[in-house]
């Protein structure tokens, strides 16, 4: 390849990168967005950032700016406790369900017809349809002690397992919240990888695990990394699972903001824990975007 | 021939038409009585715990005086004043309220208003404390009127526990019930009963010292290991109606009295040591401008006819606090009246077992912040 070719090929991507001039055409679509996310997220964010400084007396809160709130809330070994229960269990589930969810979506993508995709994708965003709570309760039914699972296991002598107000349940929660999600993002993402690239991989002797880890897999990342990314937050931020599945035993940052809430008003307090969450979940969103979009050296 | 009868079925023949538009411009016209029939109907705003609105308790009265219930539900004193503080004056026309969140709602000078006790039945209250409930009475007025009640001890599973077994909280310490002990997740009414076990019953299981409460502490610490999990209604129901857990701590019969309908083999029990009681009542907001519909609901309430459906609630059952709701109790349901021991000469009848001082009315901290019992709870929990 010549010099000329290469810079040739170099300049669509250097005009892709320059920043078009602000237009009102352009603003009219921005606007609204910004907008929205002015007013539903930044605003009630400063809102719970200020909340989390103010004082309650005889069940009141009363406006102020006093750091006590987060003095309290940090030095109790309780909250690091469960921080550090909430995160390890989002990223637990975020790292099963991303492996468990690919080779479903890696089928999806390439070996079944376009008909069956289609009806596969369906049925992946039905469960949607019922109410998050309600599925989780027909868990109860499945995973209790006397539940369907161990009924079925007791019939080759297995079991019963208790699976129900454990972790492990709690991870269940988790992935019946996150599996359908993070399949229909995998398999999109996978779904849009050239072809060609494939077929010339397999052309130049790449075998097919070989093609999935450096070909596909680099090619479908940015999809992959967002489909982690929402796993985590979904789970990270999850009441319904660790209350209703894991017993709250031990509780997770949702469930010891409600707690807080029981003590006297002491929303501020529960504030601290909120904004503590958004921030992780901030950082950990902000890492794995830049992770996505990184060009490779 | 087929072809032309559906025809017929799509398209609308002109008389069709005038027929239709006929109905439609009546309807229209008519409008004006539909509103004003709508109109007559009373809306009451209720603030309650879940149920206290449902169609079991409250149909009769909405008949009767053509009032529709619009229901707010609460699950816990504190979201209750979340409830309030969040919403707009005049939102709420009743407040259905624990007892020990009365005396709150009174200390907030403005929310509700005082009552005149000459329009309720204080003559025929079951119990003399009933009449001058604490809390719900300031400076010789009444602000908030007791409208039923219920105990709270062990709970269990009666395959699994014996009565006997049942008849004191060590039981929840057993061998046999390790991993099977459920909490019902609400820091007064558990540490309550577990204060109760180490004996602080003078003056109350709530009003203890400083070493009385890290006693209470370490004894809720050691029950750790028992523990399955922390439910809140629905959770308590399922895992006892499912067998996950064999026992519970901080529940009553308001609980295993519906699971117990439902066909499960759980029963509750005031053990030795002594129970706790929860207690519920009424007040009216001060914004309200339905006051007189609201007073007139809260008699209906303490009337034998609403004592009868409150004894008999279908999301959570409550004792009757009147003689008269006793006695009506036992002619309407008599099985119910028995089961709960709301018959006269029954070893469990709820009034002997707080004259034998067996029952403590469930409070908020007297020598302690409710702040330093919610963060115990949330360390007992990550324990």
């Amino acid at each position: 390849m010549s010099d000329d070719t290469a810079s040739a090929l170099a300049k669509p991507a250097t005009t892709a990168t320059k920043r078009e001039p602000w237009s009102a055409y352009a603003l009219t679509w921005r606007v609204p967005l910004l907008i929205w996310q002015f007013l539903f997220f930044v605003v009630p964010l400063c809102f719970l950032i200020y909340l989390s400084f103010w004082l309650v007396k005889n069940y009141r809160m009363i406006p102020g700016f006093d750091v006590v709130n987060w003095v309290k809330m940090y030095s109790k070994g309780y909250f690091w406790d469960a921080y550090y229960l909430t995160f390890a269990m989002a990223a637990l589930a975020t790292v099963v369900t991303t492996i468990v969810a690919f080779p479903c979506a890696y089928a999806l993508s390439f070996k079944v017809s376009e008909t069956t995709r289609r009806w596969a994708v369906f049925f992946l965003i039905i469960p949607f349809f019922t109410s998050y709570l309600v599925r989780i309760y027909a868990w109860q039914v499945i995973i209790a002690e006397n539940g369907v699972i161990n009924g079925l296991l007791s019939y080759i002598g297995l079991g019963p397992f208790i699976m129900l107000n454990t972790k492990f349940g709690t991870l269940i929660g988790y992935m019946a919240l996150c599996m359908p999600l993070v399949v229909i993002l995998q398999t999109f993402s996978m779904a849009n990888v050239d072809r060609n690239l494939i077929e010339a991989a397999h052309n130049l002797g790449c075998g097919r695990l070989r093609t999935v880890f450096t070909v596909i897999v680099p090619l479908a990342k940015v999809g992959l990394i967002i489909g982690a990314v929402f796993c985590f937050i979904l789970s990270f931020g999850d009441f319904v699972s660790p209350y209703y599945l894991g017993g709250s035993r031990p509780p997770t940052l949702s469930i010891l903001i409600i707690d807080t809430t029981k003590s006297g008003q002491q929303w501020p307090k529960s504030a601290v824990v909120a904004v503590t969450m958004i921030a992780t979940l901030l950082v950990v969103a902000f890492a794995a975007v830049a992770t996505a979009y990184r060009k490779p050296k | 021939m087929k072809k032309n009868d559906k025809t017929q079925i799509l398209s609308a023949s002109r008389r069709d038409i005038l027929k239709y538009s006929g109905a439609t411009a009546a309807t229209i016209l008519a409008a004006p009585w539909v509103n004003r029939a709508w109109a007559d109907t009373v809306e009451l705003n209720m603030l309650s715990w879940y149920g206290l609105a449902e169609p079991d308790m409250v149909e009769e009265f909405e008949a009767e005086n053509n009032v529709k219930f619009k229901p707010k539900y609460y699950a816990g004193g504190d979201n209750m004043l979340a409830a309030l503080a969040q919403s707009p004056a005049g939102t709420f026309d009743i407040i259905h309220t624990d007892a020990e969140y009365a005396r709150i709602l009174i200390a907030r000078g403005d929310l509700i208003d005082e009552m005149d006790p000459s329009d309720y039945p204080f003559g025929d209250m079951q119990h003399e404390d009933f009449k001058n409930f604490p809390g719900h009475w300031a400076d010789g007025k009444l602000y908030s009127v007791i409208c039923r009640f219920g105990h709270l001890g062990v709970s269990y599973n009666t395959e699994a526990v014996t009565h006997d077994e049942a008849m004191s909280y060590n039981v929840f310490w057993d061998s046999k019930l390790t991993g099977k002990v459920g909490h019902f997740d609400w820091h007064l009414p558990s540490l309550g009963e577990i204060s109760l076990l180490n004996g602080n019953n003078d003056p109350s299981p709530f009003n203890i010292d400083q070493a009385a409460w890290e006693a209470v502490q370490a004894k809720t610490l050691s029950l750790k290991p028992q523990v399955k999990g922390f439910f809140d209604y629905g959770g308590t129901f399922s895992s006892l109606k499912n067998g996950e857990i064999l026992a519970c701590v901080g529940i009553g019969d308001w609980v295993t009295g519906v699971v117990a309908a439902d066909g499960a083999a759980v029963d509750s029990v005031v053990p030795d040591e002594g129970g706790i009681q929860w207690t519920e009542s009424y007040s009216i907001v001060s914004t309200s401008t339905k006051k007189d519909m609201a007073n007139k609901y809260i008699q209906y309430a303490l009337s034998p006819a609403g004592q009868v459906r409150s004894a008999n609630m279908k999301a959570y059952p409550g004792f009757c606090v009147t003689n008269a709701g006793q006695e009506a109790l036992i002619k309407a349901t008599p099985d119910e009246a028995r089961r709960t021991g709301q018959m006269p000469g029954m070893s469990n009848n709820p009034i002997t077992l707080i004259n034998e001082g067996r029952i403590h009315y469930r409070d908020t901290p007297k020598q302690q912040s409710l702040e330093d019992w919610n963060e115990f709870w949330s360390e007992y929990k990550n324990a």
